[in-house]
């Protein structure tokens, strides 16, 4: 390992409500790596997300960007360093418009090659949408904003939550066209994917969660289906 | 052995209500009511005077809590009842010659029956609309009170004809002191019942969580529907001891029965006290009560911005006010509102 | 006065309503917070005015400056330190934080400033009159405030529309943990909302000093005429402060055209009709009333 990882997480616990959804995991992401956290429902990937973007205090443990420590720094603070969440459930404010929700990331005060004409070109199916009201927005069209508006703050590490639920197979071919871009242009990113051929198609690195453990890591192209698998649904110990 | 108590029989539980403690406390409240009844024989005319005091204030401590602790209705309008209470017992002692003492039980009644149509008009709202909707209710009776000649209008009135046609001060003292007295015990006993009472569940569950509470079935809006009559007939009890207490009233200014220090007072008590606890108003009351006496005349306006403040203190950094911390950390109920589940003993 | 009169000056008074309510209005869009203690500030707005007035001399106008730069630090204080504790302690809370405060202010105010009525110097415009015609005259103070109150009204609605603060300020209200995932300090933003709104209770006390006299108990009644004029014209809605306050001002003037003393009952009586046909909509209530009709 010759340079040190851009993010760090350090034996993190965390709860949600009484439960314990995350136990002493410990992940490091290299620059521009693309790494697909997958995982059963429940298996504490989201909270582990919110945790590092900041929306979730962890009780227990590290998180290092860029080497720094930002365990109990605020969310808004992580994402002016540089660390963008697209949240489970995309979050658009519904009130505003397209072009609004994209530049409520100026608050992120990054300079950086994302712009509302950047984003427009990465998602074509925005571009007649941008004066339209976020809440009339179908599944496919929320996505591909609530990831611009994230590109928006100009991140180094980009966290995708859950980027296909509830979306039709052309929309999310769509966005994993663009995300395919995003790789090839150097973003790091870390996402949570229930699709597992889609999630090892793009990543370089996959890593299983099991009851908020982590069971199995490794690069994309040396672990097999069935290890996935297996480790997925908690048949057989890691090694 | 722990696989036998797998297959065992599920353990037989029984729904405890008193305890030991509790029903020690119950039992010394009980008593200190009885004794207090008493004390027309053991003290002097000032303490009579003082008692009254604190007993109405306990009344409508009592009150609020009621409505802002178990029902979650925060209301800066309940001095309309208290000024209903005070009308009512002179517009029916003065004007039509009833005994003064029955007119304050009819006046309780009254405060009661007008609550109806007023949550009619305001249980539709919510928070903060609640508060002001109520205000406004109260700035609306004060007005038509002081529009209303006949009930002496804008100076106000009095209900000294009532008193001192049929009693000496003394006696007025005496017999307003076991109304008092037997108000808020009354008030005290109703609100226990209540809370006891499968309505009393039901405002737990409201208190939680209003829509999930909805969803199966709890019957939010009597629910809430049923504290604000209660505190209206409580209120105006209240306005009727403190008419009986004062004599004049007036209803505008600030001095006005229906003014909004009353407010303010009642949010003191029961924020100090503990809101949601069944103890909690009384040892407002108390305390209230105390600061009134001793710090009131040597601070002058110091003393409601004191007042104020720790009320606004209060409220931020000790949420859970006396009572609610004390209950929190020692787990203590003394008077049996709540429920515990034990596994019954034996076989 | 005529009906017309009436009528036109109740809208006019509606200006006056409509000025104060904004900053009720616009804390209770961004934060959901009722601050009981606004119509308050808005008297330590006048009563500052004042100040300035007595010891550096010379016009309202300018005397009022330094006060609303004032009250824009007293405001984001006021949400820094009180209001942004009061709100994590629930939706109760800081009702009963400003009402705590409503209080300290009144008792306050009237420790350092007498019982006394007073009032603020208005300028030549005070008593400039505008005949109409047909025995209606108006006086151009009150059209002073009217303009005025649209103009904060339209400033309000430019920043929430075009600036990016207000863009941050909307996103939050909609949704503070996403805004803040997008690099948005909520607490800073809910700090600028309470600086503004503050900013313009003192800018309507001012004004309201120079219609009318005032004393250290205005605040508290000022606050229910504010508070009624945005639920009548609807809540969250900045222009439908504007109609609330027409709408209040006109029921007033209207009933005190009636009877003198009817003034403030007049506008009570609509604001609470007004509450339960809204509430009753909101409940159902269309389904009871085909019930009570059946």
């Amino acid at each position: 390992m010759s340079a040190p990882p851009l993010l760090s997480i350090q034996g993190i616990d965390a709860r949600h409500g009484l439960l314990q959804a995350v136990r002493k995991v410990s992940l490091d992401v290299g620059e521009g790596e693309t790494v697909a956290l997958v995982g059963a429902n429940g298996a504490g990937k989201t909270t582990l997300l919110r945790t590092i973007a900041g929306a979730h205090r962890p009780y227990g443990g590290r998180i290092l960007f860029e080497g720094r420590d930002i365990t109990h720094m605020p969310a808004y603070r992580r994402t002016r360093m540089g660390i963008a969440l697209v949240p489970e459930g995309r979050r658009l404010f519904p009130q505003l418009t397209v072009e609004e929700n994209l530049l409520v990331a100026g608050a992120a005060r990054r300079s950086g090659s994302w712009g509302v004409d950047e984003v427009l070109d990465a998602f074509p199916l925005l571009r007649p949408l941008r004066g339209k009201r976020a809440a009339s927005l179908s599944g496919g069209e929320q996505q591909a904003t609530a990831i611009g508006r994230a590109l928006m703050t100009n991140p180094r590490l980009l966290l995708l939550d859950e980027m296909s639920l509830g979306l039709a197979p052309v929309a999310v071919e769509g966005l994993y066209r663009s995300l395919t871009m995003l790789i090839e242009s150097g973003t790091t990113i870390l996402l949570v994917e229930q699709d597992l051929s889609r999630a090892l198609g793009v990543a370089s690195r996959v890593v299983c969660m099991l009851e908020g453990r982590l069971v199995l890591q490794g690069a994309a192209g040396e672990l097999s289906r069935e290890q996935v698998t297996d480790a997925y649904f908690g048949l057989r110990a890691a090694s | 052995m722990s696989d036998h108590a797998l297959a065992a029989t599920p353990p037989r539980l029984h729904v405890e209500r008193w305890n030991p403690l509790s029903a020690a406390f119950t039992g010394a409240l009980v008593v200190t009511v009885g004794v207090l009844a008493f004390a027309p024989e053991l003290f002097s005319q000032g303490t009579l005077d003082n008692l009254i005091q604190l007993y109405f204030l306990v009344m409508l401590a009592i009150m609020w809590n009621a409505l802002a602790g178990y029902g979650g209705l925060v209301s800066v309008g309940q001095q309309a009842f208290i000024g209903i209470g005070a009308y009512a017992v002179v517009y029916l002692s003065v004007q039509h010659s009833l005994n003064p003492y029955l007119a304050m039980l009819l006046a309780a009644l009254i405060g009661g029956a007008i609550s109806i149509p007023i949550a009619a008009i305001v249980l539709w709202l919510r928070g903060g609309a609640f508060a002001i909707g109520m205000w406004v209710v109260a700035e609306v009776v004060a007005i038509l009170v002081s529009l209303d000649a006949s009930l002496g209008g804008g100076t106000g009135t009095s209900a000294v004809l009532a008193f001192n046609l049929r009693y000496t001060p003394e006696q007025r003292l005496r017999n307003t002191y076991w109304f008092a007295l037997a108000a808020a015990a009354a008030l005290l006993v109703v609100l226990f019942l209540l809370l006891r009472s499968r309505l009393g569940a039901s405002l737990q569950a409201i208190r939680d969580d209003e829509e999930a509470a909805a969803s199966v079935g709890v019957r939010v809006l009597l629910g809430k529907g049923v504290l604000f009559v209660l505190a209206g007939a409580g209120c105006a009890a209240a306005g009727a001891v403190i008419v009986a207490w004062q004599l004049s009233i007036l209803p505008l200014g600030p001095d006005s029965i229906f003014g909004i220090n009353w407010s303010a007072d009642m949010i003191f008590m029961v924020l100090v006290g503990g809101l949601g606890t069944f103890e909690g108003p009384i040892i407002g009351a108390v305390i209230l009560y105390l600061l009134d006496t001793y710090l009131s005349s040597r601070m002058g306006i110091w003393y409601l911005v004191m007042l104020g403040g720790v009320a606004i203190g209060v409220a931020l950094f000790f949420p859970r006010g006396i009572w609610g911390t004390i209950q929190e950390r020692l787990s203590v109920r003394l008077l049996p509102v709540g429920y515990r589940l034990r596994e019954r003993s034996g076989g | 006065m005529s009906w017309v009169d009436a009528v036109v000056h109740g809208i006019l008074l509606g200006g006056v309503y409509a000025l104060l309510a904004t900053g009720l209005s616009l804390m209770f869009g961004v934060m959901r917070i009722i601050n009981l203690a606004h119509g308050s500030l808005a008297l330590v707005g006048a009563y500052m005015t004042f100040l300035v007035v007595e010891h550096a001399g010379g016009s309202t106008y300018v005397a009022m400056l330094p006060v609303l730069a004032g009250a824009l630090v007293v405001g984001y204080a006021l949400q820094r330190t009180v209001l942004e504790r009061s709100l994590r302690g629930g939706e109760l809370v800081p009702l009963l934080t400003t009402f705590g405060l409503l209080i300290v202010i009144a008792n306050l105010l009237q420790k350092f400033f007498s019982p006394d009525v007073r009032g603020l110097a208005s300028g030549g415009i005070g008593t400039a009159n505008w005949s109409v015609g047909g025995g209606l005259t108006i006086a151009w103070f009150d059209v002073l405030v009217l303009v005025i109150a649209v103009g904060v009204l339209t400033g309000l609605h430019l920043l929430l529309r075009r600036t990016q603060l207000g863009r941050e300020l909307r996103a939050t209200a909609a949704d503070a943990d996403t805004a803040e995932l997008l690099g948005v300090n909520s607490r800073a933003v809910y700090a600028r909302a309470t600086a503004i709104a503050v900013a313009t209770a003192a800018l309507a006390g001012v004004f309201f000093a120079m219609r009318s006299n005032f004393d250290p108990t205005t605040g508290p009644t000022q606050l229910i005429y504010a508070f009624e004029a945005v639920v009548i014209g609807g809540v969250g809605s900045l222009w439908g402060t504007l109609v609330g306050g027409i709408v209040l001002g006109v029921a007033q003037t209207v009933g005190a055209q009636i009877d003198v003393q009817y003034f403030a009952l007049a506008g009570h009586v609509v604001f609470l009709a007004v509450l339960t046909c809204r509430a009753m909509l909101q409940a159902g209530g269309l389904r009871v009333l085909g019930r009570l009709a059946a």
